[in-house]
């Protein structure tokens, strides 16, 4: 909402001197943000001036310009070049003299140009901040009409255009609006200041007479299908205007704080249904009387019915659309009610006659119709909020005045009236509430001033004659008032509600500070303790590690586009494929949610390398959204109370699985290359090594063995994850290897890039207790080495395996030592030697228990895998 | 060696003469100092000192000494082989040293040269300041949850009295998923975790819950349509703004410094009644609004014939300095939103309201990192270049 200070003053006591910044501040305080200052933005010799001469000049650029003469109230006029058309000789105009410096900062001096000095500049309406559009050289006698007489070259321009009337424009919260207009904003200016309203706010509706007789134009309250019980229109009133003139313009005033809040000026009928809107909240429709055919009847729209709205819009309507309309028994809709009227009865610049409407309509209502046909108007917005409901026929009064003075017309003497406003509800407010919730010791007689201020009728509490008869009717104990909210204010509703208005009005800079002592380890058995869950501080370690291994922490957008699948080289059918869609999404070829991180991650991976970026490491800690195959509708208990057990589990149950994933990247060096030597390539390798730290952080170990068919890794250089032991053991949790070189040219990063992506889920649901140590063996451990020759087919770990398990409880390490290929194996062969170390708890092993041991090893791995000791 | 002498001759012991004993130290020791190395050392050592040295041979002969001659022959030749051995281990002890200071020399790095061998990775910074509020938190005791980020519209609004036809829904830019009837969205803020808080654990509860939330908001320097809040909610008896304003302000001086100046303004939140917007003074203009001349002229917009013309501009004529770009010239930075909980939220969570009472409030990170720590950019947050992260380290 955005408001002229001068404007404001005239309803609310403004401080002297103040600024534009101190209203605001003022504002602010009582919670209306400031959203901006606007206007105001001249300073210096900003004149009247009377054009002497203009002498066209052709210029051989084509354009013609103006050498003009201006009698600016100096002994000797002074030569200006103007370049626009829309003036005269004999014209008063609006000259900014060097010194002069015009909203955005743009300073006048004397300049030569065109071959003359330009002595200073004859205005338009854009440069003086006055208009958005430029319709040329602001001509007073034009602009001012008969305000324009007397006014003399030489005289301040800036003090007769209120060129320095600066725009306040704060932010208006959904449940405050009453704030859309000035007279909210006056009234809250006056709580921002602590000033009584009763002497320093002016309510522009205060006063002001309404007819009591019938009005000439019925109307007729038709709603057959209101939402939840509440009726489309709860109030209607219709006044009719004849012999307006329509050529008389909208008075400069009028049209200035038009502008100034933001709205464009279109003619006087319209015009002043705007600015009574802007002064005190109620939207205001003007139709052309010659152009209504009967009744106005406010009734649901038909199945099937149209109408082309002020825009020019032709629209389906829908049934649960609210809509005017007149005709025979309301046949045809002549607007949208609370939303925007229709063409066909729009007032023209031939209408002379106007019915003027004031209505109250459900702000549900008008807010799903607005939504329906994305047609949010200022209106609507008001309406959705909550209009005051007892203003209608007062600001239709206000608006025929203004047309009655302006435009010439003759009102009719009654009024139309229809319905009338709803019955406030009261609330109980009991005595100790502001202070419970705020932690202020309020007064009772201080709590009872305020909520009076906010205009709500107090009865019953302390000290009040009435008490016993208010707390009755409110059903409240005698330790409570009794609230009646002001008309205008449709949000206060509860006890809290009002707490809000007390400690606002009071000021929220009087509440202490206090640091609350919390109950530690509330949040549950998981959480006895407090602090942070397990969860939490296994996926701290686990980026920790990833740092500390070289990678570097990124986030990336969950959005993918749906050829992403294709590019990653996803089957047909694979579970990945199973996305979620984004209904309205940021970008069209990004509707999909992620289902894995590796799909997102690339692009991260790409804009590096873009960047200049040769060796990269990049991780990821994120969510994706694994939708089920049937996926039901997420259900909407009712809030007045806790939902039942099962209506819970439903809400829940319809929130798709979203475990939390770990992925990585890696291309380019894993070792740098540098002075010792040529640096190593990251391969498929590094990628496992991480994988299985990651495990090992957990305390979860995995193990890594070939997956030939995981899109998008390499078929032979893909690792699948599995949990090594525990419940959970044997359970696939991810993969780990090299991009397949399809997947590398589609998704356009670099050959042989690496990656690896683990749902953590799992592995966060196998997590350890505390570990535990066990006794350290302090015998001597006995080293062996064996090497073994196995098929090239033959996976190292399937060998490790066997050998671990033949080896028994007395092997402590096996670790693979050396890999050979060559003829000294034969073709299609390996050697693979291993290191073995054996140690006992309880003794020193002898010579004999370790040969036996190694050779149970060998034996086993000979049976499982085919392997020979070398050389035998 | 000579026979055994059974008439004792003492001519014919000549290799203990004394003067020929003292003659064969003297070359044994001579040798000794001579050895340059300690092959050199060894073989002096062998030659003056083994078996077969003029000593040693010396030496046997003290058994064919009369009984009388013994004692005196042996004390001599004693002496002797000890001054010998004693001379020999000396000049090994120098020779020794030399050569290992040789070879520490010989062995000498250019420890200059880059030690760096694998880059070292980095935290993502928002991830880091999650964590140092949670640490916040959890050093007052409270809990921390999380919750998922594709929520049930009812947590997300309704049981956040968020009404199905209330502008707030509006307010909040709001990602649905497809078809917007079944009800999911991309949650719009971490708060529905508070009614699963509550409908999980009910009163009292101390709760912070960190986590990335979604508004259709386009990005650019200030905004970004996926960022990170953190959300606190105490449900207790007798909580009241007073603790919502002191646990506020204890986090402020935890993340911003001591000495950090905020305000509560009032505010709406369909979630909380009474509502606030804390606000922090900006770091930047030090709530002024308004920072040094020179830092940002603004540019001009397009000229008008008449303009261009008639006039000449100058620059930032009052040389009064630019609006403040962190603030937007208000001096104040929008930190987060809170407010008492509403009784309808504690109600559809199944919590007494006129027992409890509560509060709660959500803060952005994505802001908090760019006032705290400098960061210009938004999209630097968002962007993933891992050259953003490394200025980071593992620490925030």
């Amino acid at each position: 909402m955005r408001v002229g200070v001068s404007w404001l003053a005239e309803v609310t006591d403004v401080a002297d001197g103040a600024t534009a910044e101190d209203v605001a501040a003022v504002l602010v305080r009582v919670g209306l943000e400031e959203e901006g200052l606007h206007g105001g933005d001249v300073s210096g010799p900003v004149v009247v001036g009377r054009v002497l001469s203009a002498e066209p000049e052709p210029q051989k650029n084509g354009k013609t310009i103006h050498w003009c003469s201006v009698d600016v109230g100096e002994e000797e006029p002074r030569g200006i070049v103007c370049g626009a058309q829309n003036f005269g000789a004999g014209d008063l105009v609006v000259v900014s003299l060097p010194g002069a410096v015009l909203p955005g900062g743009f300073a006048i001096a004397a300049r030569k140009t065109y071959g003359h000095v330009s002595d200073g500049m004859i205005c338009s309406t854009a440069e003086l901040g006055l208009g958005e559009d430029s319709d040329g050289i602001v001509v007073l006698g034009e602009l001012l009409g008969a305000a324009a007489d007397g006014v003399a070259p030489g005289d301040d321009a800036t003090a007769l255009l209120g060129l320095d009337d600066r725009v306040v424009e704060v932010n208006v919260t959904p449940d405050r609006g009453y704030c859309l207009s000035v007279r909210g904003l006056g009234r809250e200016h006056a709580h921002g200041r602590g000033l009584d309203v009763a002497t320093a706010f002016r309510d522009p509706l205060a006063g002001v007479r309404v007819p009591s007789g019938p009005g000439e134009r019925d109307v007729v309250l038709a709603d057959e299908g209101p939402l939840d019980g509440r009726p489309g229109a709860s109030r209607f009133t219709a006044r009719t205007v004849r012999g307006v003139d329509p050529s008389r313009p909208t008075p400069w005033w009028l049209r200035r704080r038009l502008v100034q809040a933001g709205m464009r000026p279109v003619s006087l009928a319209v015009d002043v249904t705007n600015y009574v809107m802007l002064l005190v909240g109620q939207p205001l429709h003007a139709y052309d009387a010659a152009r209504l055919d009967g009744a106005l009847v406010v009734r649901r729209a038909r199945a099937g019915e149209r109408l082309t709205t002020l825009d020019g819009v032709e629209r389906a309507l829908h049934p649960e659309d609210l809509v005017v309309a007149d005709g025979a028994e309301g046949a045809r809709a002549v607007g949208l009610a609370g939303v925007m009227g229709g063409a066909s009865t729009e007032v023209t610049a031939a209408t002379r006659d106007v019915v003027l409407e004031a209505a109250c309509f459900d702000p549900v209502s008008v807010a799903r119709t607005a939504r329906r046909h994305r047609l949010p108007s200022e209106a609507s917005r008001r309406f959705e909020r909550g209009v005051d409901d007892a203003m209608a026929a007062a600001a239709s009064q206000l608006a025929v005045d203004l047309l009655v003075e302006h435009g010439g017309g003759t009102a009719e003497d009654g009024l139309t009236d229809v319905g009338g406003p709803a019955e406030r509800p009261v609330v109980a407010l009991p005595v100790g509430e502001p202070a419970r919730l705020v932690g202020v010791d309020y007064a009772p007689e201080r709590v009872r001033a305020l909520l009076e201020q906010v205009g709500c009728a107090v009865s019953g509490g302390p000290g009040a004659p009435d008490a016993l008869a208010g707390a009755a009717a409110a059903g409240a104990g005698v330790g409570a008032w009794s609230v009646e909210p002001p008309s205008w204010r449709p949000d206060l509703r509860q006890a809290a509600d009002l707490v809000e208005e007390v400690a606002r009005l009071d000021g929220y800079d009087r509440i202490p500070s206090v640091l609350p002592r919390a109950v530690p380890g509330t949040a549950g058995g998981v959480l006895a303790g407090g602090g942070l869950t397990a969860r939490r501080r296994a996926v701290r370690s686990l980026a920790r590690a990833l740092a500390e291994a070289g990678l570097v922490e990124v986030a990336s957008y969950p959005f993918v586009s749906p050829e992403r699948a294709d590019a990653l080289g996803l089957p047909d059918g694979d579970e990945r494929r199973r996305a979620l869609r984004v209904a309205n999404p940021l970008r069209e070829e990004e509707p999909l949610l992620r289902t894995s991180l590796l799909a997102t991650l690339v692009d991260v991976l790409r804009r590096n390398v873009g960047r200049g970026a040769d060796d990269v490491a990049l991780f990821e800690l994120g969510s994706v959204a694994l939708p089920a195959a049937d996926r039901a509708p997420s259900p909407r208990p009712g809030v007045d109370r806790r939902p039942t057990a099962e209506e819970e589990a439903a809400v829940r149950a319809s929130v798709p699985h979203q475990p939390l994933h770990v992925a990585a990247l890696l291309v380019g060096a894993r070792t740098p290359r540098d002075w010792e030597g040529r640096g190593r390539s990251a391969d498929a390798r590094d990628a496992v090594e991480l994988a299985l730290l990651v495990g090992e952080v957990l305390g979860v170990p995995l193990t890594a063995a070939a997956e030939a068919d995981r899109p998008p890794f390499h078929p032979g250089r893909c690792a699948a994850l599995r949990v090594a032991g525990g419940p959970a053991a044997g359970a696939v949790v991810g993969h780990a290897g090299e991009l397949a070189p399809r997947a590398v040219a589609a998704l356009e990063v670099p050959a042989r890039t690496v990656a690896l992506e683990l749902d953590l889920d799992v592995l966060l649901g196998a997590l350890p207790g505390p570990p535990r140590p066990g006794a350290l063996a302090t015998y001597p451990v006995v080293k062996q080495d064996v090497a073994l020759v196995v098929d090239a087919s033959v996976p190292a770990a399937d060998v490790e395996e066997a050998l671990r398990r033949g080896a028994g409880l007395l092997l402590e390490d096996c670790r693979l030592v050396d890999v050979y290929a060559g003829e000294q194996v034969g073709e299609g062969r390996r050697s693979l030697a291993f290191s073995l170390r054996f140690r006992a708890p309880d003794r020193t092993l002898t010579g004999a228990e370790v040969a036996q041991a190694r050779e149970a090893a060998v034996a086993a791995a000979g049976e499982a895998t085919g392997a020979v000791l070398r050389g035998s | 060696m000579s026979a055994p002498n059974k008439d004792f001759d003492p001519v014919q012991v000549t290799p203990l003469d004394a003067e020929q004993v003292e003659g064969a130290v003297a070359d044994a020791l001579a040798a000794v100092a001579a050895a340059g190395d300690l092959e050199e050392l060894a073989a002096a050592s062998r030659a003056h000192g083994g078996d077969r040295s003029p000593l040693a041979l010396a030496n046997r002969e003290i058994g064919a000494l009369p009984p009388s001659a013994k004692a005196d022959a042996g004390r001599r030749m004693g002496q002797a082989r000890r001054r010998v051995a004693d001379a020999v281990a000396e000049r090994r002890a120098v020779l020794e040293a030399e050569r290992d200071a040789a070879v520490l020399v010989t062995e000498a790095l250019d420890l200059t040269q880059p030690t760096s061998r694998r880059p070292r990775g980095a935290r993502h910074p928002l991830g880091l300041l999650v964590e140092r509020v949670e640490d916040f938190f959890t050093g007052l005791g409270w809990s921390v949850l999380e919750g998922p980020e594709v929520e049930a519209e009812w947590f997300n609004f309704d049981a956040l009295n968020f009404g199905p036809d209330h502008p707030a829904r509006q307010m909040q830019d709001t990602f649905f998923v497809d078809p917007p009837e079944d009800g999911l969205v991309l949650r719009t803020h971490t708060s529905p975790v508070q009614a699963r808080a509550l409908l999980d654990h009910g009163a009292p509860l101390y709760v912070a819950v960190p986590g990335r939330v979604f508004r259709t908001d386009e990005l650019d320097a200030t905004h970004t349509p996926v960022f990170t809040q953190v959300e606190g909610l105490a449900v207790d008896e007798h909580l009241t703004m007073a603790h919502l304003r002191g646990a506020l302000d204890a986090l402020v001086v935890a993340m911003l410094g001591e000495g950090t100046v905020t305000r509560l303004r009032p505010a709406f939140f369909p979630f909380t009644e009474p509502s606030a917007e804390l606000d922090v003074r900006c770091p930047v203009c030090a709530g002024t609004g308004v920072v040094a001349p020179g830092a940002g002229a603004r540019a001009q917009g397009a000229a008008t014939a008449a303009e261009e013309a008639a006039s000449t501009r100058a620059d930032d004529p009052a040389g009064e300095g630019a609006p403040c770009r962190t603030c937007g010239g208000t001096g104040w930075i929008e930190w987060g939103g809170c407010g008492m909980v509403n009784p309808h939220v504690l109600r559809a969570a199944g919590v007494d309201p006129e027992r409890f009472s509560g509060f709660a409030f959500g803060m952005g990170i994505e802001r908090t990192l760019m006032f705290r720590n400098g960061v210009q950019d938004m999209r630097d947050m968002v962007d993933g270049d891992a050259r953003f992260s490394r200025r980071f380290g593992v620490e925030v």
